[in-house]
């Protein structure tokens, strides 16, 4: 920055005691970018006891509307600390017209103050939030429900396109993804125990191990939290963005139910992917603890296929398969429903997206908790 | 009014566009396009929608990439400028686009005061004052500074957009549709608010519109494009001689027509 486009100035003072006039002199281009240096010093000048006062503007070089607030600031301050007479002189008739512009607008000119809410207002207003969010979470609940009951009187009625587009982006396209971790879950168990059985000389138990976790608990589970991350944080984030765009509200209009199209179909095809992923984790897990058994514990494939059979019983199967339609409703329905919770802003979708995310987990490992305590009950 | 915009007083004009090529993606948008913007005039873009006006302003704000041609701001050539480059000349234009692009995660004092955060280093207070003057310039009622994007209905949306552009003091300012999806009343608001801003602050004001009550009440110049071509360029008056049959159908549509007799009855 050159001297040229700073804003200055110079004060003249009385000699007596209490200066009983002020000159200050300015120059230079009073801007928004020159002003910066002289803004602490004018403050300060601004606070003398003066009882007239002159602002000699006849060397400022330009000015804008920071420049001008700043004159016009410095001159309110002056009058309200009990100068008889402020004045500016000299100033360039076109910033006069400016300078009286910003006075025509200074009064209606405050600066915004944000609301403050105390500690108890805001614990207050969470658990009001909370509770509306409960009973909204239960009216998509039934509403989802009698949508569905509604398609099951009229088939015609349900939407297949969007459920075949949904098996594709939601089933087919995480196969990659979910073969991977579960494949790595496996050879992390298998290597896990190896260590263990290897003391007991029980090498062959590595197949019980893997197969039972894999097959029981871990593959559904798995299954469940790439999809919920994978595509319940997709669908939150479209339906979010449709909310905030008015693209809910066209669709109403029209006379195509939100529900029918987003949501229904959403459900439909997680119920169908979601199972069906599970399987190829069950199968890829084991493979991977088949892998690492043979590397390990020298467990030939043939032997580690003809133990699983007798380790792992087909109800072993049917009870981790059984738990991935529940998921799939929990998270389909949380993500649809925190999408449906987007209002206003960008920011507002990304909170959703989240907020889906960490709630359909959370239920999901719930659920899974819950079956775990069914199938005790019904032993097995 | 800045020594800046006095040296390009001398030199003639803003906004030099030379034989500008523009395409998006295979469609070409402007075919050996060419205009120039003079210091502290209303310049306007004009024409169907799809023939490139807005096009033409993404180019000359440096969003959009030019195939080939000149482009000259304050007589610097924005065509291939890196953003480092391109920095100090974006810090003498202001844009208020057509749908505010309001940050919505923020109020809008912060919306405005952010610009100023950035690119000055006068206090938080002077900033706060700056920017609740800022708004009370648009014409907002003061309360609306603490309130978010979302809240504003569009007229007010505009205005706080145009508070942001506003912001640094530019002195040159882009404007996209100010007017479209106004309501009349708020609409000749916008109106008078562009009069003032190049009267008292001295701007240079380009903008894209269709409100043809707009044009008559501010533009001191207008182009009419067509198919990425200038039909012509001149006063509304001028224009409104032309001979061309889109320039014609244009200014003596129904529209046209009553826009015209009004500004006339005012005169």
């Amino acid at each position: 920055m050159t001297a040229r486009q700073v804003a200055r100035f110079e004060i003249e003072t009385g000699t007596a005691a209490v200066p009983a006039s002020v000159n200050i002199r300015c120059t230079g281009a009073w801007t928004v970018q020159g002003i910066a240096p002289v803004e602490q010093p004018l403050t300060a000048v601004a606070q003398t006891d003066a009882v007239d006062c002159v602002i000699d503007a006849s060397a400022i070089s330009a000015l804008d509307t920071a420049g001008a607030w700043l004159l016009h600031r410095t001159v309110r301050t002056l009058e309200q600390r009990g100068a008889r007479t402020v004045r500016i002189i000299g100033l360039r008739p076109e910033f006069n017209t400016l300078l009286q512009l910003i006075t025509a607008h200074a009064a209606t000119a405050e600066p915004a103050v944000l609301p403050k809410v105390s500690l108890l207002a805001g614990i207050g207003a969470q658990t009001w939030y909370s509770l509306i969010h409960l009973t909204g979470m239960l009216a998509f609940i039934g509403e989802s429900a009698i949508v569905f009951l509604r398609s099951l009187l009229h088939p015609r009625r349900i939407r297949w396109l969007p459920i075949l587009h949904n098996l594709q982006t939601a089933g087919f396209e995480a196969l990659p993804i979910t073969g991977l971790l579960s494949f790595l879950m496996g050879v992390v168990i298998a290597y896990q125990g190896a260590d263990q059985l290897q003391q007991f000389g029980a090498n062959i138990f590595v197949v019980d191990l893997v197969g039972l976790a894999m097959l029981r608990e871990l593959s559904p589970l798995l299954t469940a939290i790439i999809v919920a991350g994978r595509s319940g944080s997709a669908w939150a984030a479209q339906i979010g963005t449709m909310k905030i765009g008015e693209e809910i509200d066209a669709l109403r209009t029209i006379g195509v139910g939100p529900q029918e199209l987003l949501v229904q179909p959403k459900i439909l095809a997680l119920i169908i992917a979601l199972p069906l992923l599970t399987v190829f984790a069950d199968i890829t897990g084991v493979i991977g603890g088949m892998v690492m058994a043979s590397n390990m514990l020298d467990i030939s494939f043939q032997l580690f296929i003809d133990r699983l059979e007798v380790a792992v019983s087909l109800s072993s199967f049917l009870t981790g398969v059984s738990k991935a339609p529940v998921f799939a409703v929990i998270i389909a329905l949380v993500g649809c429903f925190q999408g449906f919770q987007a209002s206003g802003s960008a920011d507002s979708v990304g909170r959703q997206t989240t907020v889906s995310v960490v709630h359909s987990i959370f239920l999901v490992i719930v659920a899974d908790a819950l079956f775990s305590i069914v199938f005790n009950w019904l032993e097995l | 009014m800045s020594t800046a915009n006095r040296n390009q007083q001398q030199s003639g004009s803003v906004i030099d566009i030379r034989h500008l090529h523009t395409r998006y993606g295979k469609a070409v948008v402007h075919e050996d396009a060419s205009l120039s913007v003079r210091p502290g005039e209303i310049f306007s873009l004009v024409g169907a929608s799809g023939c490139g006006k807005s096009t033409l302003l993404r180019a000359v704000i440096m969003l959009l990439q030019p195939v080939s041609g000149s482009i000259k701001v304050f007589g610097q050539e924005v065509v291939g400028l890196s953003d480092e480059e391109a920095l100090p000349l974006r810090r003498r234009y202001g844009v208020m686009f057509e749908r505010g692009a309001l940050f919505s995660s923020l109020t809008v004092a912060e919306n405005v005061s952010m610009v100023l955060r950035e690119h000055t280093q006068l206090s938080q207070a002077l900033i706060d004052e700056v920017v609740a003057l800022k708004i009370a310039l648009t014409g907002l009622p003061a309360d609306a500074g603490a309130k978010y994007p979302n809240e504003l209905s569009g007229g007010m949306r505009k205005r706080a957009s145009l508070a942001r552009a506003i912001a640094l003091d530019p002195e040159l300012l882009f404007l996209d549709e100010p007017t479209a999806g106004l309501d009349p009343l708020s609409a000749s608001g916008i109106d008078e608010l562009v009069k003032s801003l190049r009267d008292v602050l001295g701007l240079t004001i380009m903008m894209v519109t269709h409100d043809l009550d707009l044009l008559w009440r501010t533009a001191d110049r207008v182009a009419v494009l067509d198919k990425g071509q200038i039909l012509g360029t001149g006063s509304m008056t001028e224009l409104s001689k032309m001979d061309h049959p889109l320039v014609r159908e244009y200014f003596y549509g129904p529209r046209g027509r009553a826009a015209r007799e009004q500004a006339w009855k005012r005169k």
